[in-house]
């Protein structure tokens, strides 16, 4: 009775929808993450996203905002002070360190710092006003739409950077558009399951689709299935729960989907030959 | 060789880093079907020439044209193979992707399946004999069936100028012979001209028309009899340098392996002519 009661609440639903494009979102962008092995700028802006929320608390009196506002300050400076791949980790790092400096004092400045740094960290999507909702949902369906634009051209400079900046992709353009599409949809799932365990949603699911195919459609498709069984499924778990948040359920979900994408993945490479002779 | 209009057409070309010259008053036609290769120690700027003609890098001065335009950046007319890297091994991409990222991956948007597109990359990849290998992922793959789809790549939207850098680097013997003589077998079919960039001319010799040689700011061009004798390399490296022929293949002894190198570098590789 509880979960179908839930269910028809607003905002269950809300939850659910922005639940529902996030997840698209990071499954569609997570094969990318890897293949860049950008995880690090995915942790980096997921934290530093902590923030952003800390500062729009303070300014406007709103985390949503400061978060997405602070995402796109962090995309810029990350793309500013890493422009060679080398360079980026050092980059972020440095940003890191000292974003989450700004942030803590920034938290210290605000009345019922626990709380807001509990949320913040780990995650409170049923908490949100509809508001703050319909712009994550705004965001989301930007996101969505700037990389189904992008994808092909994303692809080829992921797996092939020399032969597609021959043939006219420009490199940096992509690479810098990519960084924004991240840092915006960290940002959105950091709403969901908090800044610390963003990694489930952006990475494990794609980790998990390439154990199991080398097509890149279908890695995609994959993926954004992965995702979108983890988060809403998890949302949904927390439903049910009173007492454990959305966050804990996303993770386990996505941790369970990997692990048995690892144990399928090994099975179907058991009938693969690696050795080729021409 | 044919008289119509050369492919590529340098005139006066130079390019420099700060002070560094890499080669200059560089004035070179290049003919349909032509192969020219590009040969000379690192460094001399074999592969900035190819991302000159690619539109990728500007020159310092004179004028580069390929196809009777200035050289620009994603031309459809020039198809390119890169130096043979390695592939991670759990990178989620078939061969036959990445060949289908060469005839329209420089697009916007997401790209939907076309029957049109997918019979014309599985033409290619016939053609190239790596139909056998293409559903495989791209970095379970050798060295050279690598080459072979790149190759594949390439020759999708039917260039008229092929440039290829170093594409036989780390390919055993077997696979070097079978790569270039691929390539070799498309100019002369369709026309392409070839420009092959490469340390190591032997492997192509019987199939360059001419050579290119780059040495530290200085170059030479005429057939491999023309530019391969010691006097004229002696002359573009300034130091002696002999250049044997031994049963059709050609030995360099003496030449530094650094363009800006003092003597007594490495001699041209010759670790890689003991073989038979």
């Amino acid at each position: 009775m509880g979960l179908w009661f839930y269910l028809s609440q607003p905002f269950a639903q809300h939850a659910l929808l922005a639940g529902t494009l996030v997840a698209i979102t990071s499954g569609l962008i997570g094969p990318f993450i890897v293949t860049r092995k950008m995880a690090f700028a995915v942790h980096g802006t997921a934290e530093l996203s902590f923030t952003g929320a800390a500062a729009g608390l303070l300014v406007v009196g709103d985390p949503v905002v400061g978060a997405l506002a602070g995402s796109l300050v962090v995309a810029t400076a990350i793309g500013l002070l890493g422009v060679r791949e080398r360079e980026r980790d050092s980059a972020i790092g440095v940003i890191l360190a000292f974003g989450l400096g700004v942030g803590v004092y920034l938290l210290s400045l605000y009345h019922g710092f626990a709380t807001e740094a509990t949320n913040i960290l780990f995650g409170q999507i049923f908490g949100v006003s509809s508001g703050q909702l319909l712009l994550l949902l705004g965001v989301a369906a930007g996101v969505l739409v700037a990389t189904t634009i992008l994808y092909r051209q994303l692809l080829f400079a992921s797996v092939d950077a020399d032969v597609a900046e021959a043939r006219g992709v420009r490199l940096r353009l992509v690479g810098l558009l990519f960084l924004f599409v991240l840092a915006l949809t960290v940002t959105e799932a950091a709403q969901i399951v908090g800044t610390l365990l963003v990694l489930s949603l952006a990475i494990t699911p794609a980790a998990a689709a390439q154990r199991l195919s080398a097509r890149p459609a279908v890695v995609t498709g994959l993926s954004i299935l992965f995702a979108l069984l983890a988060c809403d499924g998890g949302l949904i778990a927390s439903l049910e729960s009173d007492t454990i948040k959305a966050s804990v359920f996303v993770t386990v979900f996505s941790f369970a989907i990997y692990a048995l994408a690892r144990i399928a993945g090994g099975a179907l490479h058991l009938g693969r030959p690696t050795a080729r002779v021409p | 060789m044919t008289t119509a209009a050369p492919t590529i057409r340098l005139r006066d070309a130079a390019l420099q880093f700060g002070e560094r010259t890499l080669w200059g008053d560089l004035t070179l036609d290049v003919a349909a079907g032509e192969f020219l290769a590009v040969l000379g120690p690192n460094g001399s700027g074999k592969t900035s020439l190819l991302k000159v003609i690619l539109g990728l890098q500007h020159l310092s001065a004179g004028t580069v044209e390929v196809c009777g335009r200035a050289a620009r950046r994603g031309s459809s007319v020039v198809g390119y193979i890169p130096q043979q890297k390695s592939f991670d091994r759990d990178l989620p991409l078939r061969g036959r992707d990445l060949v289908r990222l060469g005839l329209d991956g420089h697009r916007w948007g997401v790209g939907l399946p076309s029957r049109g597109a997918t019979a014309k990359v599985a033409e290619v990849i016939e053609a190239v004999g790596a139909s056998r290998y293409a559903d495989a992922p791209i970095g379970l793959l050798s060295g050279g069936e690598q080459q072979r789809l790149r190759i594949a790549q390439a020759l999708l939207g039917d260039p008229r100028v092929l440039l290829a850098d170093e594409p036989l680097l780390s390919l055993d013997l077997q696979h070097q012979q079978a790569v270039s003589e691929l390539i070799d077998s498309r100019r002369r079919e369709a026309g392409t001209s070839v420009v092959f960039v490469s340390h190591e001319v032997n492997p192509i010799l019987p199939m360059v028309d001419r050579v290119l040689y780059l040495v530290g700011g200085r170059w030479a061009v005429g057939t491999p009899d023309e530019v391969m004798t010691g006097e004229r390399l002696s002359d573009l490296y300034g130091t002696e340098v002999d250049v044997l022929r031994v049963r059709g293949r050609i030995i360099v002894i003496g030449a530094p392996d650094d363009a800006h190198g003092e003597h007594g570098g490495h001699h041209h590789h010759p670790s890689a002519e003991t073989d038979h």
